[in-house]
Protein backbone atom coordinates (compact mmCIF):
# COMPACT_ATOMS: atom_id res chain seq x y z
CA UNK A 1 0.00 0.00 0.00
CA UNK A 2 1.55 3.14 -0.81
CA UNK A 3 1.40 6.50 1.73
CA UNK A 4 -0.82 8.26 -0.55
CA UNK A 5 -3.79 5.11 -0.28
CA UNK A 6 -3.22 5.59 3.38
CA UNK A 7 -5.42 8.98 3.27
CA UNK A 8 -9.18 9.12 2.48
CA UNK A 9 -9.99 11.74 -0.29
CA UNK A 10 -11.73 14.88 0.37
CA UNK A 11 -15.59 15.07 -0.55
CA UNK A 12 -16.94 17.70 -2.02
CA UNK A 13 -18.17 20.22 0.08
CA UNK A 14 -16.33 21.68 2.91
CA UNK A 15 -18.19 19.91 5.34
CA UNK A 16 -16.03 16.75 5.56
CA UNK A 17 -14.41 15.09 8.07
CA UNK A 18 -11.13 13.31 6.14
CA UNK A 19 -10.60 16.37 4.76
CA UNK A 20 -8.43 18.32 7.68
CA UNK A 21 -7.86 21.64 5.94
CA UNK A 22 -9.92 22.86 2.48
CA UNK A 23 -8.98 25.97 0.69
CA UNK A 24 -11.39 27.19 -2.26
CA UNK A 25 -9.89 30.02 -4.69
CA UNK A 26 -7.34 31.76 -1.92
CA UNK A 27 -6.72 35.17 -3.42
CA UNK A 28 -4.00 37.25 -1.60
CA UNK A 29 -2.99 41.01 -2.79
CA UNK A 30 -1.39 42.97 -0.92
CA UNK A 31 -1.00 46.78 -1.55
CA UNK A 32 1.88 48.76 -1.72
CA UNK A 33 2.52 52.42 -2.81
CA UNK A 34 -1.15 51.93 -4.40
CA UNK A 35 0.45 49.30 -6.60
CA UNK A 36 -1.59 45.58 -5.97
CA UNK A 37 0.87 42.50 -5.96
CA UNK A 38 -1.15 39.24 -6.69
CA UNK A 39 0.44 37.02 -4.34
CA UNK A 40 -2.01 33.83 -4.24
CA UNK A 41 -3.67 33.58 -7.44
CA UNK A 42 -6.36 31.23 -6.83
CA UNK A 43 -5.30 28.40 -5.11
CA UNK A 44 -7.42 24.82 -4.33
CA UNK A 45 -6.07 22.92 -1.56
CA UNK A 46 -7.14 19.56 0.28
CA UNK A 47 -5.24 18.32 3.26
CA UNK A 48 -6.56 15.02 4.61
CA UNK A 49 -6.11 13.70 8.06
CA UNK A 50 -2.54 12.65 8.94
CA UNK A 51 -1.35 13.94 5.23
CA UNK A 52 2.05 15.18 5.20
CA UNK A 53 2.38 18.09 2.29
CA UNK A 54 5.26 19.68 1.10
CA UNK A 55 4.83 22.89 -0.72
CA UNK A 56 7.75 23.84 -2.82
CA UNK A 57 8.27 26.73 -6.11
CA UNK A 58 10.78 29.66 -6.42
CA UNK A 59 11.11 32.31 -3.78
CA UNK A 60 8.53 34.75 -4.96
CA UNK A 61 6.34 32.33 -5.96
CA UNK A 62 3.60 32.54 -2.84
CA UNK A 63 4.81 29.55 -0.35
CA UNK A 64 5.38 31.35 2.91
CA UNK A 65 2.13 33.51 2.25
CA UNK A 66 -0.02 30.48 1.68
CA UNK A 67 0.83 28.93 4.91
CA UNK A 68 0.40 32.13 6.73
CA UNK A 69 -2.81 33.06 5.66
CA UNK A 70 -3.83 28.99 6.21
CA UNK A 71 -2.61 29.37 9.47
CA UNK A 72 -4.30 32.91 9.98
CA UNK A 73 -1.83 35.04 10.42
CA UNK A 74 -2.68 37.10 7.34
CA UNK A 75 -6.11 37.46 6.36
CA UNK A 76 -6.98 36.34 2.49
CA UNK A 77 -8.33 38.63 0.31
CA UNK A 78 -10.66 36.38 -0.79
CA UNK A 79 -12.03 32.67 -1.00
CA UNK A 80 -12.47 29.96 1.38
CA UNK A 81 -10.74 28.38 4.22
CA UNK A 82 -12.20 25.31 6.17
CA UNK A 83 -10.37 23.63 8.71
CA UNK A 84 -11.81 20.13 10.44
CA UNK A 85 -14.84 20.50 8.51
CA UNK A 86 -15.63 24.41 9.78
CA UNK A 87 -15.61 27.56 7.91
CA UNK A 88 -12.33 29.90 9.40
CA UNK A 89 -11.59 32.00 6.86
CA UNK A 90 -13.93 34.87 8.16
CA UNK A 91 -12.74 34.35 11.71
CA UNK A 92 -11.26 37.52 13.64
CA UNK A 93 -7.77 37.65 15.12
CA UNK A 94 -8.48 36.49 18.41
CA UNK A 95 -10.84 34.01 16.93
CA UNK A 96 -7.92 32.42 14.84
CA UNK A 97 -5.75 32.85 18.00
CA UNK A 98 -8.02 30.52 19.71
CA UNK A 99 -8.56 27.94 17.01
CA UNK A 100 -4.48 27.77 16.72
CA UNK A 101 -4.03 27.22 20.24
CA UNK A 102 -6.29 24.30 20.13
CA UNK A 103 -5.81 22.71 16.39
CA UNK A 104 -2.84 24.29 14.55
CA UNK A 105 1.18 24.12 15.45
CA UNK A 106 3.51 26.68 13.90
CA UNK A 107 7.44 25.87 13.26
CA UNK A 108 9.38 28.73 11.66
CA UNK A 109 13.02 29.15 9.92
CA UNK A 110 14.13 31.50 12.82
CA UNK A 111 12.44 29.14 15.53
CA UNK A 112 10.57 32.17 17.27
CA UNK A 113 11.64 31.24 20.61
CA UNK A 114 10.99 33.64 23.64
CA UNK A 115 14.15 34.62 24.30
CA UNK A 116 13.48 35.72 27.99
CA UNK A 117 11.86 32.47 29.15
CA UNK A 118 13.48 29.07 29.64
CA UNK A 119 12.83 26.28 27.46
CA UNK A 120 10.69 24.42 29.91
CA UNK A 121 8.28 27.68 29.62
CA UNK A 122 8.30 28.13 26.20
CA UNK A 123 7.15 24.56 25.90
CA UNK A 124 4.71 24.61 28.62
CA UNK A 125 3.28 28.06 28.03
CA UNK A 126 1.01 27.19 24.76
CA UNK A 127 -0.76 24.23 26.87
CA UNK A 128 -1.31 26.89 29.66
CA UNK A 129 -3.20 29.50 27.83
CA UNK A 130 -5.43 26.59 26.07
CA UNK A 131 -6.44 25.71 29.85
CA UNK A 132 -4.17 23.02 30.88
CA UNK A 133 -3.08 22.96 34.78
CA UNK A 134 0.24 23.50 35.35
CA UNK A 135 0.89 19.53 36.29
CA UNK A 136 -0.47 18.86 32.94
CA UNK A 137 1.57 21.06 31.45
CA UNK A 138 4.64 19.95 33.02
CA UNK A 139 4.18 16.54 32.41
CA UNK A 140 3.70 16.90 28.23
CA UNK A 141 6.76 19.71 28.28
CA UNK A 142 8.80 16.49 30.16
CA UNK A 143 7.68 13.78 27.58
CA UNK A 144 7.96 16.28 24.52
CA UNK A 145 11.58 17.29 25.17
CA UNK A 146 11.92 13.59 26.31
CA UNK A 147 10.86 12.73 22.93
CA UNK A 148 12.55 15.23 21.01
CA UNK A 149 16.38 14.35 23.06
CA UNK A 150 16.77 17.78 24.96
CA UNK A 151 15.61 16.93 28.81
CA UNK A 152 18.45 18.24 29.63
CA UNK A 153 17.99 21.38 28.45
CA UNK A 154 14.91 22.46 30.21
CA UNK A 155 16.06 25.05 32.39
CA UNK A 156 18.37 26.80 29.67
CA UNK A 157 17.58 29.86 27.57
CA UNK A 158 16.94 29.44 24.33
CA UNK A 159 20.13 31.54 23.21
CA UNK A 160 22.23 29.01 24.87
CA UNK A 161 21.12 26.52 22.24
CA UNK A 162 22.50 25.19 18.71
CA UNK A 163 20.07 26.10 15.48
CA UNK A 164 18.82 21.92 16.00
CA UNK A 165 18.11 22.35 19.50
CA UNK A 166 16.31 25.21 19.12
CA UNK A 167 14.34 23.80 15.88
CA UNK A 168 13.60 20.81 18.34
CA UNK A 169 11.98 23.10 21.28
CA UNK A 170 10.06 25.01 18.94
CA UNK A 171 8.61 21.56 17.70
CA UNK A 172 8.06 20.26 21.00
CA UNK A 173 6.26 23.99 21.48
CA UNK A 174 4.32 23.38 18.56
CA UNK A 175 3.17 19.58 19.43
CA UNK A 176 2.31 21.05 22.99
CA UNK A 177 -1.45 21.03 22.89
CA UNK A 178 -1.59 17.56 20.05
CA UNK A 179 -2.92 19.51 17.16
CA UNK A 180 -4.31 18.24 14.01
CA UNK A 181 -2.20 20.06 11.99
CA UNK A 182 1.56 21.67 12.05
CA UNK A 183 2.29 24.41 9.84
CA UNK A 184 6.20 24.23 9.02
CA UNK A 185 8.30 27.09 7.15
CA UNK A 186 11.25 26.49 6.10
CA UNK A 187 11.89 24.30 9.05
CA UNK A 188 15.81 23.59 8.11
CA UNK A 189 16.38 26.43 6.17
CA UNK A 190 18.48 28.17 8.90
CA UNK A 191 20.32 24.64 9.84
CA UNK A 192 23.24 22.50 8.74
CA UNK A 193 23.19 19.06 7.13
CA UNK A 194 23.54 17.29 10.53
CA UNK A 195 20.79 18.98 12.01
CA UNK A 196 18.79 19.23 9.03
CA UNK A 197 19.20 15.52 9.57
CA UNK A 198 18.09 15.16 13.16
CA UNK A 199 14.93 17.19 12.39
CA UNK A 200 14.05 14.96 9.51
CA UNK A 201 13.96 11.92 11.30
CA UNK A 202 11.67 13.94 14.32
CA UNK A 203 8.90 15.09 11.27
CA UNK A 204 9.48 11.15 10.17
CA UNK A 205 8.51 10.00 13.44
CA UNK A 206 5.88 12.83 14.09
CA UNK A 207 3.98 12.39 11.04
CA UNK A 208 4.41 8.32 11.54
CA UNK A 209 2.77 9.02 14.86
CA UNK A 210 -0.32 10.72 12.40
CA UNK A 211 0.15 14.29 12.61
CA UNK A 212 -0.82 16.38 9.39
CA UNK A 213 2.27 18.69 8.41
CA UNK A 214 1.76 20.93 5.78
CA UNK A 215 5.50 22.27 5.29
CA UNK A 216 7.06 24.74 3.08
CA UNK A 217 10.51 24.21 2.05
CA UNK A 218 13.42 24.85 -0.68
CA UNK A 219 14.79 21.29 0.72
CA UNK A 220 14.56 18.42 -1.56
CA UNK A 221 15.15 15.90 1.30
CA UNK A 222 13.27 17.76 3.58
CA UNK A 223 10.09 17.28 0.79
CA UNK A 224 10.68 13.94 0.11
CA UNK A 225 9.47 12.63 2.90
CA UNK A 226 6.40 13.85 2.26
CA UNK A 227 3.40 11.99 0.49
CA UNK A 228 2.82 14.85 -1.61
CA UNK A 229 4.32 17.83 -2.98
CA UNK A 230 2.72 20.84 -4.29
CA UNK A 231 4.49 23.30 -6.48
CA UNK A 232 3.82 26.69 -6.55
CA UNK A 233 4.51 29.02 -9.25
CA UNK A 234 3.87 32.36 -9.42
CA UNK A 235 0.80 32.56 -6.88
CA UNK A 236 -0.66 29.51 -8.39
CA UNK A 237 -0.72 25.28 -8.47
CA UNK A 238 1.91 24.25 -11.25
CA UNK A 239 1.66 20.68 -9.94
CA UNK A 240 0.33 18.36 -7.17
CA UNK A 241 2.02 15.18 -7.32
CA UNK A 242 2.38 12.29 -4.81
CA UNK A 243 5.93 10.99 -4.43
CA UNK A 244 6.41 7.18 -5.70
CA UNK A 245 9.82 6.50 -4.16
CA UNK A 246 11.72 4.98 -7.61
CA UNK A 247 10.46 1.03 -7.87
CA UNK A 248 14.02 -0.53 -9.26
CA UNK A 249 16.54 1.64 -9.94
CA UNK A 250 18.40 1.90 -6.42
CA UNK A 251 18.10 -1.89 -4.72
CA UNK A 252 20.99 -0.72 -2.41
CA UNK A 253 23.94 2.13 -1.99
CA UNK A 254 26.12 0.78 -4.60
CA UNK A 255 23.74 1.36 -7.42
CA UNK A 256 24.04 4.93 -6.23
CA UNK A 257 27.13 5.16 -8.42
CA UNK A 258 25.10 3.58 -11.51
CA UNK A 259 22.44 6.51 -11.20
CA UNK A 260 21.18 8.74 -13.71
CA UNK A 261 18.87 11.27 -13.87
CA UNK B 1 37.50 -1.43 -12.33
CA UNK B 2 40.85 -1.07 -13.38
CA UNK B 3 41.82 1.28 -11.26
CA UNK B 4 41.02 0.24 -7.73
CA UNK B 5 42.64 -3.02 -8.21
CA UNK B 6 45.83 -1.17 -9.02
CA UNK B 7 45.83 0.94 -5.99
CA UNK B 8 45.27 -2.18 -4.22
CA UNK B 9 47.92 -3.98 -5.65
CA UNK B 10 50.65 -0.89 -4.96
CA UNK B 11 49.89 -2.08 -1.40
CA UNK B 12 50.65 -5.48 -1.81
CA UNK B 13 50.97 -8.17 -3.53
CA UNK B 14 47.78 -10.17 -3.68
CA UNK B 15 45.74 -12.92 -5.44
CA UNK B 16 42.04 -12.35 -7.44
CA UNK B 17 39.55 -13.40 -4.01
CA UNK B 18 41.63 -11.23 -1.64
CA UNK B 19 41.18 -8.36 -3.92
CA UNK B 20 37.83 -8.79 -3.76
CA UNK B 21 37.75 -9.15 -0.05
CA UNK B 22 39.25 -5.74 0.11
CA UNK B 23 37.50 -4.21 -2.40
CA UNK B 24 34.48 -4.71 -0.37
CA UNK B 25 36.31 -3.81 3.22
CA UNK B 26 37.64 -0.32 1.75
CA UNK B 27 34.02 0.80 -0.18
CA UNK B 28 31.70 -1.05 2.27
CA UNK B 29 28.37 -0.67 0.93
CA UNK B 30 29.30 2.16 -1.46
CA UNK B 31 30.61 0.01 -4.41
CA UNK B 32 28.18 -2.52 -6.06
CA UNK B 33 30.00 -5.92 -4.88
CA UNK B 34 32.29 -7.55 -6.97
CA UNK B 35 32.12 -10.37 -9.14
CA UNK B 36 35.22 -12.88 -8.95
CA UNK B 37 35.27 -13.34 -12.30
CA UNK B 38 35.15 -10.01 -13.46
CA UNK B 39 38.36 -9.47 -11.34
CA UNK B 40 40.17 -12.26 -12.87
CA UNK B 41 38.73 -10.82 -16.25
CA UNK B 42 40.39 -8.11 -15.74
CA UNK B 43 43.63 -8.56 -13.85
CA UNK B 44 44.09 -10.76 -17.50
CA UNK B 45 43.71 -7.21 -19.38
CA UNK B 46 46.09 -5.77 -16.88
CA UNK B 47 48.88 -8.09 -17.07
CA UNK B 48 48.34 -7.75 -21.22
CA UNK B 49 48.97 -4.05 -20.49
CA UNK B 50 52.26 -4.52 -18.98
CA UNK B 51 50.54 -3.12 -15.80
CA UNK B 52 50.87 -6.13 -13.28
CA UNK B 53 52.91 -9.13 -13.59
CA UNK B 54 51.92 -12.61 -11.74
CA UNK B 55 53.54 -16.36 -10.65
CA UNK B 56 52.12 -19.40 -9.87
CA UNK B 57 52.27 -20.03 -5.65
CA UNK B 58 52.50 -23.31 -4.78
CA UNK B 59 49.88 -24.67 -2.10
CA UNK B 60 50.57 -27.71 -0.36
CA UNK B 61 46.84 -28.78 0.54
CA UNK B 62 45.18 -26.82 -2.09
CA UNK B 63 45.18 -25.83 -6.18
CA UNK B 64 48.37 -23.49 -6.98
CA UNK B 65 47.22 -19.99 -6.27
CA UNK B 66 48.23 -16.90 -8.79
CA UNK B 67 49.63 -13.83 -7.02
CA UNK B 68 49.71 -10.76 -9.25
CA UNK B 69 52.01 -7.55 -8.38
CA UNK B 70 52.17 -4.08 -9.82
CA UNK B 71 54.63 -3.32 -12.53
CA UNK B 72 56.51 -0.15 -12.71
CA UNK B 73 54.52 0.79 -15.47
CA UNK B 74 51.53 -0.20 -13.60
CA UNK B 75 52.55 2.50 -10.77
CA UNK B 76 52.91 4.88 -13.42
CA UNK B 77 49.30 4.41 -14.89
CA UNK B 78 48.33 4.56 -11.16
CA UNK B 79 50.21 8.05 -10.76
CA UNK B 80 48.48 9.59 -13.67
CA UNK B 81 44.91 8.75 -12.92
CA UNK B 82 45.23 9.69 -9.33
CA UNK B 83 46.99 13.10 -10.23
CA UNK B 84 43.96 13.80 -13.43
CA UNK B 85 41.21 16.08 -12.49
CA UNK B 86 38.51 14.01 -12.46
CA UNK B 87 35.32 15.42 -14.68
CA UNK B 88 32.49 17.00 -12.30
CA UNK B 89 28.79 15.82 -13.73
CA UNK B 90 27.67 16.87 -16.20
CA UNK B 91 24.03 18.46 -16.66
CA UNK B 92 21.56 15.38 -17.76
CA UNK B 93 21.90 16.99 -21.26
CA UNK B 94 19.00 14.69 -22.56
CA UNK B 95 16.78 16.10 -20.40
CA UNK B 96 18.01 19.90 -21.10
CA UNK B 97 17.54 19.11 -24.91
CA UNK B 98 13.60 18.05 -24.77
CA UNK B 99 13.28 20.97 -22.95
CA UNK B 100 14.34 23.33 -25.39
CA UNK B 101 13.33 21.39 -28.06
CA UNK B 102 9.79 21.06 -26.34
CA UNK B 103 8.07 23.90 -27.83
CA UNK B 104 9.21 23.42 -31.79
CA UNK B 105 6.16 21.63 -33.53
CA UNK B 106 4.50 20.81 -30.07
CA UNK B 107 6.22 17.96 -29.03
CA UNK B 108 5.55 18.92 -25.45
CA UNK B 109 4.67 21.40 -23.03
CA UNK B 110 7.46 22.53 -21.00
CA UNK B 111 5.55 22.83 -17.90
CA UNK B 112 4.10 19.15 -18.07
CA UNK B 113 7.99 17.97 -19.04
CA UNK B 114 9.40 19.98 -16.10
CA UNK B 115 6.42 18.87 -13.45
CA UNK B 116 7.57 15.34 -14.75
CA UNK B 117 10.97 15.43 -14.27
CA UNK B 118 10.21 17.23 -10.81
CA UNK B 119 8.70 14.14 -10.01
CA UNK B 120 11.47 11.86 -11.04
CA UNK B 121 14.33 13.59 -9.00
CA UNK B 122 11.97 13.40 -5.83
CA UNK B 123 11.07 10.11 -6.13
CA UNK B 124 15.00 9.58 -6.38
CA UNK B 125 15.37 11.63 -3.35
CA UNK B 126 13.04 9.61 -1.12
CA UNK B 127 14.80 6.82 -2.14
CA UNK B 128 18.05 8.13 -1.48
CA UNK B 129 16.96 9.35 1.93
CA UNK B 130 15.34 5.70 2.65
CA UNK B 131 18.68 4.11 2.19
CA UNK B 132 20.49 7.17 4.60
CA UNK B 133 18.15 6.24 6.74
CA UNK B 134 18.81 2.51 6.87
CA UNK B 135 22.73 2.88 6.03
CA UNK B 136 25.37 1.86 8.51
CA UNK B 137 26.64 4.99 10.53
CA UNK B 138 29.64 2.84 10.64
CA UNK B 139 30.21 2.69 7.09
CA UNK B 140 31.71 6.30 6.17
CA UNK B 141 31.92 5.67 2.49
CA UNK B 142 28.71 4.90 1.98
CA UNK B 143 27.23 7.59 4.12
CA UNK B 144 29.38 9.88 1.99
CA UNK B 145 28.36 8.68 -1.02
CA UNK B 146 24.72 9.09 -0.78
CA UNK B 147 25.38 12.31 0.54
CA UNK B 148 27.19 13.40 -2.53
CA UNK B 149 24.24 11.69 -4.72
CA UNK B 150 21.89 13.74 -2.31
CA UNK B 151 23.64 17.41 -2.95
CA UNK B 152 23.87 16.42 -6.81
CA UNK B 153 20.17 15.78 -7.32
CA UNK B 154 19.32 18.89 -5.24
CA UNK B 155 21.00 21.54 -7.36
CA UNK B 156 19.37 19.73 -10.03
CA UNK B 157 16.09 20.56 -8.57
CA UNK B 158 17.41 24.21 -7.71
CA UNK B 159 18.06 24.58 -12.02
CA UNK B 160 14.87 22.95 -12.79
CA UNK B 161 13.63 25.93 -10.61
CA UNK B 162 15.51 28.44 -12.48
CA UNK B 163 14.59 26.88 -15.85
CA UNK B 164 10.82 27.57 -14.90
CA UNK B 165 11.54 31.10 -13.89
CA UNK B 166 13.00 31.68 -17.24
CA UNK B 167 10.99 29.45 -19.77
CA UNK B 168 7.42 29.85 -18.32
Amino acid sequence: MSRSERYLPCLPGGADTACLLRARQLVKVYRADGVAVEALRGIDLDLAVGEFVAIMGPSGSGKSTLLHVLGGLEPATTGEIWLRGRRVDGLSRSGWAILRRRHVGFVFQFFNLLSNMTVADNVELPALLAGASPRQARKRREELLAELGIADKAGAAPARLSGGEQQRVALARALANEPSLLLADEPTGNLDSSNTRDVLRLLRRVHDGGQAILMVTHDARVASLADRVINLFDGMVADDATIVPLPRSLNGVGDVLELRG
Amino acid sequence: MRQPLLALLAKEPAHGYELKLALEATFGQAYPSPNIGQIYVTLKRLEQDGLVCSQDVEQTTRPNKRVYELTPAGREALRAWVEEPSDGPRIRDEFFIKLILAPMAGIADRIALMNAQRRHYLGLMRKLTDLQADADRADTAARLLIEGAVLHLQADLDWLERCQEELV
